[in-house]
């Protein structure tokens, strides 16, 4: 399989560091001769590939922004490059890699006591265990404080109930980060894979995400330890702010998605001969796809950059990752369609990866903050309304919240 | 146990050669450059020997700026120094190269000096056992299974069908196949280490050498040229298989005059 020749429209490379590209680099070489030879199956299959942990964590792509506990310490854009370089491989394989680092990592870190930190984060980092991240609930996605999981303390025990829906690694994972309603506010739980009560069932039937594991969590009083509550999470704040780091790295991901289909396309528009012997390259329509996508992906190039830089300056904020997030996951889509359509029939067949792509990224566009309510977040941040949960509605909704509270306490 | 593993920059082997004006160079703008592939099984050896027995893997490599890149990829898989004599080394020929890698290795402190068994850049193979000489020590080339013990070390190497298996002192030089081991991804950890190590670099003259010594050239490149365009095959009309087949065997015999 030809190596990925990477794509550098504007010549943003001069951008990066040495080191920034030195990462690129060996994760580029990685989804060239590991990922792209086993994927096409695992996305048949339905079957996560675990085959490929063992070197991505010798690799350290586990946690690879944290400097303690003998990790990397990269920047910020050396990690939005393994993001992308990974989701060029599979979207799959991306929410991995940012739901073991950015959405289980990252709290456990920033958010847990030592003792939660010297348990996980070395086996988390060597692959050794897996991690989830529960928020969502089958009834609550856009608006995740509505959420209906409960956690009560009684004696020397936290006792969970509720559902939540749409997990990646949900049934694989060796502990959840679950966030439950406690005490009149909201709070993130570290719960062990066989503790009584806590139960995962996988979606079925997905035709997104295929080689990765989806799943629904169940507790159902389900009893852990007082020690296990993530001790600086204290309200709807903390879970999001794990959001806005997996969010990060998805607007990075979908580039390297958007590089792959493009580079695909290209490559299929030079070869594939119609009409008097010319390659289809040569076709107006098709140049003009071409042109779009390639000025798509180098804009989207220049978003990520500066988000990257503004984070590592701890200047950047959600609604910029907001921007991010929705622009590069949209127009990974539209070019995933377009290099479908250039491909003609050839499109729809595992036998290249654009299908794949375009499938995956319908999941990404509406995961972690789906597109519409990302541009609420960005015209909230130009108008000061937010308009996705406006005074109105945001009143009921308190007084849902308190009428399900006082019921679950009566119960 | 201290390794000193001698590597080349060379284009990708991917690349899409053009040849220089002159036409005895290849065009090396905008090409990508990488470790040769055979220099990788030898680094990836040296790094196990060290990480068995500890000591020191000094990279080194002859040539010009952008070769320091070479380099770095090499610490960050776990080389623990580097040296680069900096110098235009596709205008020295095999011997040119040696001498100067034999230079350099005499002032560093070496048990085995590892090489690939070929640059893919000239696939000539020569300075290894060169350099084997100019050391006036043992080699062992083409090696696919290494094991070192006290003073010695057992290696086997592949020859025409058979497998030899050779034991000699040390030091030795010895040159890598594949099937040596599998190499190792960078980790990001040792990318952002391999910053830190500084290359030391020196030019021929610091090793002592001469021009003379080094450019003049007992082989040059007369020229280069790229291999001819493959024409497009030949379609026969399959409607009737038998005439078909009769044409196919009339193109072997006659013009392809395989029978």
């Amino acid at each position: 399989m030809p190596s990925f020749p990477g794509v550098d429209y504007m010549l943003i490379d001069s951008l990066f560091s040495e080191d920034e590209l030195m990462v690129r680099q060996t994760v580029r070489d990685f989804v060239d001769e590991e990922v792209l030879p086993i994927i096409e199956h695992a996305n048949r299959e339905e079957k996560f590939p675990f085959q490929l942990l063992p070197k991505m964590a010798e690799m350290g792509l586990f946690g690879p922004t944290i400097s303690e506990y003998g990790l990397p310490g990269l920047d910020n854009v050396a990690y939005g490059l393994i993001m992308q370089e990974l989701e060029r491989g599979d979207s799959g394989l991306r929410s991995f890699a940012s739901v073991q680092s950015g959405l289980v990592m990252f709290p456990i870190y920033t958010y847990g006591s030592k003792e939660q930190k010297d348990k996980w984060i070395p086996k988390l980092a060597a692959g050794e265990k897996i991690g989830c991240f529960g928020l969502t609930e089958p009834d609550f996605g856009s608006n995740p404080g509505g959420m209906r999981t409960y956690a009560r303390r009684e004696g020397d025990s936290w006792v969970l109930n509720g559902a939540k829906a749409w997990i990646t690694n949900g049934s694989i994972a060796d502990v959840a980060v679950v966030w439950a309603k406690c005490e009149g506010t909201i709070r993130g739980f570290l719960v062990e894979k066989g503790t009584p009560g806590f139960t995962a069932a996988n979606h079925m039937g997905k035709f997104s995400l295929r080689a990765s594991v989806t799943s629904q969590l169940f507790f159902s009083d389900c009893r852990i330890p007082l020690d296990n509550v993530l001790p600086e999470t204290n309200g709807l704040k903390y879970p999001l702010s794990c959001l806005t780091q997996a969010r990060y790295g998805i607007a990075w991901g979908a580039l390297g998605a958007a590089m792959g289909v493009f580079n695909t396309a290209v490559e299929y528009s030079k070869s594939r001969i119609q009409f008097g012997g010319q390659p289809i390259a040569s076709h107006q329509l098709v140049q003009n796809k071409l042109a779009w996508m390639i000025t798509e992906i180098t804009k989207g190039q220049l978003l990520v950059l500066q988000m990257g830089r503004l984070k590592d300056e701890g200047k950047l904020k959600p609604q910029h990752v907001s921007m991010g997030k929705m622009n590069n996951v949209n127009i990974a889509l539209e070019c995933a369609r377009m290099a479908r359509d250039i491909l003609g029939a050839n499109g729809i067949s595992d036998e290249y990866p654009v299908i794949r792509h375009m499938m995956n990224l319908e999941s990404v566009k509406t995961y972690e903050g789906t597109h519409d309510i990302h541009n609420l977040i960005i015209a909230e941040a130009v108008t000061g309304i937010p308009a996705y949960n406006p005074p109105m509605s945001a009143k009921a909704e308190k007084e849902a919240t308190e009428r399900a509270a006082a019921e679950a306490a009566k119960k | 146990m201290n390794s000193v593993v001698c590597i080349s920059q060379v284009p990708d082997t991917e690349s899409r050669i053009k040849i220089a004006a002159d036409g005895k160079h290849i065009d090396e703008a905008g090409l990508k450059f990488i470790v040769s592939p055979y220099d990788e099984f030898a680094l990836e050896e040296a790094i196990r020997l060290k990480e068995g027995k500890g000591g020191d893997v000094t990279v080194v490599t002859f040539g010009p700026d952008r070769s320091a890149q070479a380099l770095r990829e090499c610490l960050a898989r776990g080389a623990t120094k580097a040296m680069h004599i900096k110098g235009d080394s596709v205008d020295a020929d095999s011997l040119g190269v040696a001498r100067v890698l034999a230079a350099a290795i005499r002032t560093l402190p070496h048990d085995i000096v590892f090489f690939g068994k070929q640059g893919v850049g000239t696939d000539n193979g020569l300075v290894g056992p060169m350099v084997a000489e100019l050391l006036d020590v043992p080699q062992v080339n083409v090696v696919t299974h290494l094991e070192v013990g006290d003073g010695k070390l057992t290696a086997h190497r592949e020859i025409e069908g058979a497998e030899e298996i050779v034991e000699c002192s040390l030091p030795a030089v010895i040159t890598a196949q594949k099937g040596l081991n599998e190499p190792r991804y960078a980790s990001l950890k040792g990318i952002m280490a391999a910053k830190k190590i500084p290359i030391d670099t020196r030019s021929v003259a610091d090793l002592g050498l001469t021009d003379s010594d080094v450019f003049h050239q007992r082989v040059t490149f007369v020229g280069l040229e790229t291999p001819a365009e493959k024409s497009g095959g030949r379609k026969i009309d399959g409607a009737d298989p038998s005439a078909a087949a009769q044409e196919i065997i009339k193109y072997i015999r006659e013009e392809a005059k395989a029978l």
